[in-house]
Formats: structure tokens, C-alpha cells, sequence
């Protein structure tokens, strides 16, 4: 009686999850299982990776002073495209919204993307999937993209653009193509891609008729030729090789880099790529700054960075690490609307919760921004959200220059690395900064 | 017929007078020296004759729409990629890619084309005398292939709604390309574009591929063809 009572009272150990099978990686074993498909979403890596977030500025102070807010001039003007083109990109601010493709995204978030970023000074661009009419119409600077897919590729598209885009890759998915499942593939996006309705759409992960930087550079040549040297050619490529593919991209003739990291949104991925393939956003910036300054091109042949672009301070602490601008997708789309807490019933009955939605290659987007449903996609004002889009770009543009005056500098572009500390060590050698309070950059 | 000599314009100079052609614009255009010129005839967009004598480099005849560009040689990889309409015509051979993601128009090869060639094809017609090379028509999603010599490996993989018709031997088919029923229509329409292209052999010689539809939609049982 009495050892009963004992065992009865000896301490438990407290269950203890594991920190390698953990809830989310056992309920997606569960998932595969009963599924028998690779879980495929939206977004970019979701997982905790050295950020922004672990940068700091330093402000000024004896050595350094300050511009006086709201008095002394802090330009955010940006040209895009000085080398080659003719008629380099002009933008007030150095913030730009990235390729979304429409088909991943409705026709009216298109609109709202292209509204929203005239207001701001700033440029939009297309996607997979061709320029639209109303895409093109609302957008005083439009980017057209060249993918490997070439959906709605053609000629007249392509001397409308402000600039080309060559996409050799993002950030979300380095070496993988597009997704576009055929719940998406509506009458309107089948045509436009020429396609049989209702298919699951893949595009392909390598361009049709180059491969390797002595043939881009021929195909730069080519689409020069057509356009008559008058727009910039933009090079997009997922980090992960940074300083030799700048160098390569440079090589082949780019005018303008664009590097997204992996943090960087995707339309629809798989899961897998999304978050193992790649690195930061933060880890890509100097190694590509260095490419460009062996060559003495930094500042000649434009740097774009993506991928985790949030605020005013990401933008300024890119531009301190030497980028000329930056580009938004998510961001863009929450200020948009994506993601807003109002929708939360819907979201439940999507099995997920405002914040966490990422289901958008489903087409079933409760806020009408990553839909064909004409009913969904009605919810969405392009008005209205081309004026939040506005906002948020003003916003962030305010930030980037509070920062930028308290450093000193009368314009966005003359922030430096010097401006920065970092506050852990994997920052600190990512992003070639010091620790914060010593002079130690690990592995230099 | 007016001459344009690449050995006295830069490349730029040439291009910019054949692209601004309009529909009143001269008719006939002779270009010498293209000694593997890339980018040749690119982004023309006029109903204009353009004759090049001799070979040619990447790109030849890019983007055309309602040109019709007649090379007296050979051409180098992507001839008449993404072309919208009108008609490019090789006396001799072609690289890998021609006729890459062509909307529209006809491009004829009267030699042998490359690997890749109608790789990702949207409309275009292409019509080759000779044989091609290894995974022709890629993705193709729409227009035909027609091909009156043999085809190297991997035929049509992944391929949407083009037509491909071969007269002689295949080598092997790719993933989700079978062999289809030649029908009455079939052979009417490979007659037509074979009289087009100045080829004389049968049409009923031609057997038809074309997408089996297995893999439009995921299934995890078609995993060992993804
Ligand atoms: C919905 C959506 C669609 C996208 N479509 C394309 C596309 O068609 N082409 C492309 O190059 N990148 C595409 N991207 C990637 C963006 O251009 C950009 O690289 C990325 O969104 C930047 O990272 P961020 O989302 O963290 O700002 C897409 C991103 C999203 C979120």
C-alpha cells in the first residue's frame, strides 16, 4: 500500500517535444502521407534567418552630424539604367514593386500595383504571364518581364516597356520554374498563355534558346536591337552565388542587377524550395556590391535588392550596404490588403488564420488579390488600393530618410556601411559589418 | 531591290532601316556580308522582303512580324524565335532552337535543324526538308511540326497542344508524347504546308504525335514522368 502510494507520487518527466520532429514537421509527414504531393504554397522562406532586423544604424554623433528634419533636403531620386539604355528609369524613390504575375495575381491587383507605385514616382513590373492592357495603362513606368515561360511574349509588349527584365531566377526558388495550378488558369490567363484551361500549369526553369552568360549576352544583344537601345535590360537572379553572378550578369551587358535573396515571395512553390534552397536576402548584398566595384562598375550598372523588404529602415540599410534600390512583393500585397485580419472568418474556414494565409496558388484569396475568382477579385478596389500601395510607399520612403538624415546624408544614396553595426555575429559576417561596439567583422 | 552591306553599317544601322519600314515602305532588301552576324532582322514589323546572302548568327529574324526573311545559308541557334508572323526561310541548316516559342508565322528549314528545335512553340508553323535534333518541341503548347526527316531523342516531352508529324524515323518520344491517328485533315493540313514550303514529298508518309493530356494535372502516379 504504502509503495503504491510512492510510485503514485514520483515525478513525471514533462512531456517533451522534439526539437527535431517537431509538431509542424510531424503534422506535414501526416500531410504527405495522406496526400501523396510535396505541400506547395506561397510567400518566401518562412523560417527565422539572419535579417535587417539584426542591423543597426549609428546615427550621428561628435564625428558625424545630422541633417535637420523636414528642413535640409534628403533626395530619394534614383536613375535605373545609366549604362546602355537611352532612356534610363527615373524614379523619385528607390523602391519598386517586383514582377507578380498576373494569373498569380487578379487583374485588379495588377491595376491597384500599377496605380499605387504611379502615385509614388516609382516603377511596377509584369510577371509571368505577359503586360496587361490595364496593367500597362495604370503604370507610368512598367518593367516587362522576360522569363523562360514567355507567356504573352510579343514584340508590341516589349517597346511599350520602360525597361526588360531578364529573370533568370528569385529568390524564393533559385534553378526552379513558375507554378500555376489549374484551379487559377481561368478563359482570360489560358489565352494570354496560350494553354489549355484548367491545366496544372509549369513553367519552365530555363530559357528556351539561351543558356549561360555568353549566350544572355547575346540575347541581350538581340533584345537591344529590337527595342533600339532605348530601355534599360534589368537582370534578375536568386541569390546564391552572388559575387560571380554579378559578375557573369555584368559581363553578358546587364544594365541594372536584381538580387533576391530568399526570403523573397513566390506565387506558388514548393515548400521544400522555398525554404532550403538559396540564402538571405542579407547575405547576398556586399558580395554583389564587391563584383560590381572590381569591375568599377558600382553605381554605373544599377544594384537592385528583394526579398524581406518591409520598412523604411530595410530600405535604408540596403541602400547602406551599397544597393541603388530595392523591390517589394509581399509588402506590397499587404499593403494591398492580403493577409488583413478583417477576412479572418474566411481565413478559418480556409483551415488557416490572417497572417498565416499562404494557400495563394489556390486561387481562393478571401482578400481578392491572388485570384481568378472574378467574385474574389471584385473585393479589391484598384483604387483604393493603388492609393494604400501609395501610402505604404510614401511611408517607407519617409523612414528610409529619417534614417538618412540622422546619419547625415542629403540624399538616400550616401548612406554606407560605415553607418551600420550588426548585432549578431552571422549579420556581422553577412553583411561585412561590425559587431555592434567592436571593430571585429568575423572573417576579415 | 535595295542592298544593305554589313561591311559598311554597323549592325544597328542595318536593323534600324529594316524596323522602320511601314506598309508603304520599299518592298525588296538584299543583305550582304552577314558572316554570322547576331540579332540579324530582328523586330522587323513590315510586309517587306528581306534577303540574306549568306549565314547568319543567333537570333536571325527575332520577334518577326509580317516579314517575310529568305537566308541564302545556314543560321545560328534561336532562327525566328518568339516570331509573331510572316515567314522565315533557310536554304541551309539551322542551330539548336529554331522557332523557339514562335506565336505565329511559318519558319522553314530546308537543311537539318538542331536539338530544341519548336522548343516551347505558341502557333508557330515549322516545316523542316532535312532531320532535328534531340527534345524538339519542349513544352510545346500550340502549332505544328512538321518534319521530313528523322528525329533524335526525346520527341514532344511535356508537350501541350502542338502537332508534330514526322515522315521518317523517331528515335524516342518524351514524357506524355504519343503517337496519334493520321486523319484525313491531318494529311490535308502537312499537304498544305509542305506545298507552302516548296517540299515535295507525300503527306500520307507522315505519322502524327501529339500530348497524351496524362500529365496536365498532378497525380502522384505519374511521378517516374515528372
Ligand atoms: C504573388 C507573387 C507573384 C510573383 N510572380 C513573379 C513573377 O512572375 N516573376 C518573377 O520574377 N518574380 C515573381 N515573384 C517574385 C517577386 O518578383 C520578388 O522577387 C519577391 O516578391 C521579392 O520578395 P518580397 O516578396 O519579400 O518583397 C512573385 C512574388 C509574389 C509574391
Amino acid at each position: 500500500m504504502k509503495a503504491k502510494k510512492e510510485t503514485h507520487k514520483a515525478p513525471r518527466t514533462k512531456p517533451r517535444f522534439s526539437e527535431t520532429f517537431t509538431p509542424e514537421i510531424n503534422s506535414e509527414i501526416r500531410r504527405a502521407a495522406a496526400t501523396g504531393i510535396y505541400d506547395i504554397r506561397g510567400g518566401g522562406a518562412k523560417r527565422k534567418i539572419p535579417h535587417f532586423d539584426d542591423l543597426l544604424f549609428l546615427g550621428a554623433s561628435m564625428s558625424r552630424y545630422p541633417l535637420e528634419g523636414y528642413r535640409e533636403k534628403c533626395d530619394t531620386s534614383v536613375k535605373l539604367g545609366t549604362k546602355y539604355a537611352q532612356n534610363p528609369l527615373n524614379l523619385d524613390i528607390p523602391i519598386t514593386i517586383a514582377g507578380m504575375s498576373f494569373g498569380a495575381l487578379s487583374a485588379q491587383a495588377k491595376e491597384a500595383l500599377g496605380r499605387g507605385a504611379s502615385l509614388a514616382g516609382t516603377s511596377t513590373t509584369t510577371g509571368d504571364g505577359g503586360m496587361t492592357p490595364e496593367e500597362r495603362q495604370h503604370s507610368k513606368k512598367l518593367v516587362y518581364q522576360y522569363l523562360p515561360s514567355r507567356y504573352g511574349m510579343n514584340p508590341d509588349d516589349l517597346k511599350k516597356a520602360d525597361a526588360i527584365e531578364i529573370v533568370v531566377g528569385q529568390g524564393a526558388k533559385p534553378g526552379g520554374g513558375g507554378m500555376l495550378l489549374g484551379q487559377k488558369i481561368s478563359d482570360r490567363v489560358a489565352e494570354m498563355r496560350n494553354l489549355p484551361k484548367g491545366v496544372d500549369q509549369r513553367s519552365a526553369c530555363r530559357h528556351p534558346d539561351w543558356t549561360g552568360p555568353d549566350d544572355l549576352e547575346i540575347k541581350i544583344l538581340e533584345l537591344r536591337e529590337i527595342t533600339q537601345w532605348k530601355v534599360p535590360v534589368f537582370v534578375k537572379i536568386g541569390a546564391t552565388r552572388p559575387y560571380f553572378d554579378t559578375t557573369l550578369a555584368i559581363k553578358a551587358g546587364a544594365d541594372v542587377i536584381v538580387m533576391d535573396g530568399m526570403q523573397g515571395g513566390t506565387a506558388a512553390t514548393q515548400d521544400v524550395f522555398i525554404e532550403h534552397v538559396g540564402i538571405p536576402t542579407l547575405a547576398c548584398i556586399r558580395a554583389s556590391v564587391e563584383a560590381l566595384q572590381e569591375q568599377g562598375l558600382h553605381r554605373e550598372v544599377q544594384l537592385v535588392i528583394s526579398g524581406g523588404i518591409r520598412n523604411g529602415a530595410d530600405v535604408a540599410k540596403c541602400l547602406a550596404l551599397g544597393a541603388d534600390a530595392v523591390s517589394i512583393g509581399t509588402a506590397a500585397l499587404i499593403a494591398l490588403g492580403d493577409n488583413d485580419p478583417k477576412w479572418e472568418l474566411e481565413y478559418k474556414k480556409l483551415g488557416t488564420t490572417a497572417g498565416a494565409f499562404d494557400d495563394w496558388h489556390e486561387g481562393f484569396d478571401p482578400a481578392g488579390i491572388t485570384t481568378q475568382d472574378p467574385r474574389l477579385a471584385a473585393r479589391l478596389n484598384p483604387v483604393e488600393g493603388g492609393k494604400r500601395l501609395s501610402n505604404f510607399l510614401k511611408v517607407i520612403s519617409l523612414e528610409a530618410q529619417t534614417i538618412a538624415r540622422a546619419c547625415g546624408k542629403n540624399h538616400l544614396k550616401n548612406l554606407e556601411p560605415e553607418d551600420l553595426c550588426a548585432l549578431t555575429v552571422e549579420a556581422a559576417a553577412m553583411a561585412r559589418i561590425p559587431l555592434a561596439g567592436t571593430s571585429w567583422i568575423p572573417g576579415s | 531591290m535595295r542592298e544593305l552591306d554589313l561591311e559598311k553599317l554597323s549592325l544597328r544601322e542595318l536593323n534600324s532601316v529594316l524596323q522602320s519600314q511601314d506598309k508603304n515602305g520599299q518592298e525588296s532588301w538584299l543583305i550582304r556580308n552577314p558572316k554570322g552576324a547576331h540579332a540579324l532582322a530582328v523586330g522587323l514589323d513590315a510586309p517587306i522582303n528581306v534577303r540574306i546572302e549568306g549565314s547568319t548568327g543567333y537570333y536571325c529574324a527575332g520577334m518577326n512580324k509580317n516579314a517575310l526573311i529568305h537566308v541564302i545559308g545556314s543560321v545560328g541557334p534561336g532562327a525566328a524565335e518568339n516570331m509573331m508572323s510572316g515567314k522565315l526561310i533557310v536554304e541551309g541548316n539551322a542551330s539548336q532552337y529554331a522557332g523557339a516559342t514562335g506565336h505565329g508565322g511559318t519558319l522553314i528549314i530546308k537543311g537539318n535543324s538542331s536539338s530544341r528545335c519548336g522548343i516551347s512553340m505558341k502557333g508557330i508553323d515549322i516545316v523542316v526538308q532535312g532531320s532535328i535534333g534531340h527534345m524538339s518541341a519542349f513544352m510545346a503548347q500550340s502549332g505544328n511540326l512538321v518534319v521530313a526527316g528523322d528525329v533524335g531523342d526525346s520527341l514532344g516531352d511535356s508537350i501541350y497542344e502542338a502537332q508534330i508529324f514526322v515522315r521518317g524515323a523517331v528515335n524516342s518520344l518524351g514524357a506524355d508524347c504519343i503517337e496519334k491517328e493520321m486523319t484525313f485533315q491531318h494529311i490535308q493540313l502537312v499537304d498544305k504546308l509542305l506545298k507552302s514550303s516548296d517540299i515535295g514529298c507525300e503527306a500520307s508518309e507522315f505519322k502524327r504525335f501529339g500530348s497524351a493530356r496524362k500529365l496536365y494535372n498532378f497525380d502522384i502516379d505519374n511521378l517516374s514522368d515528372y
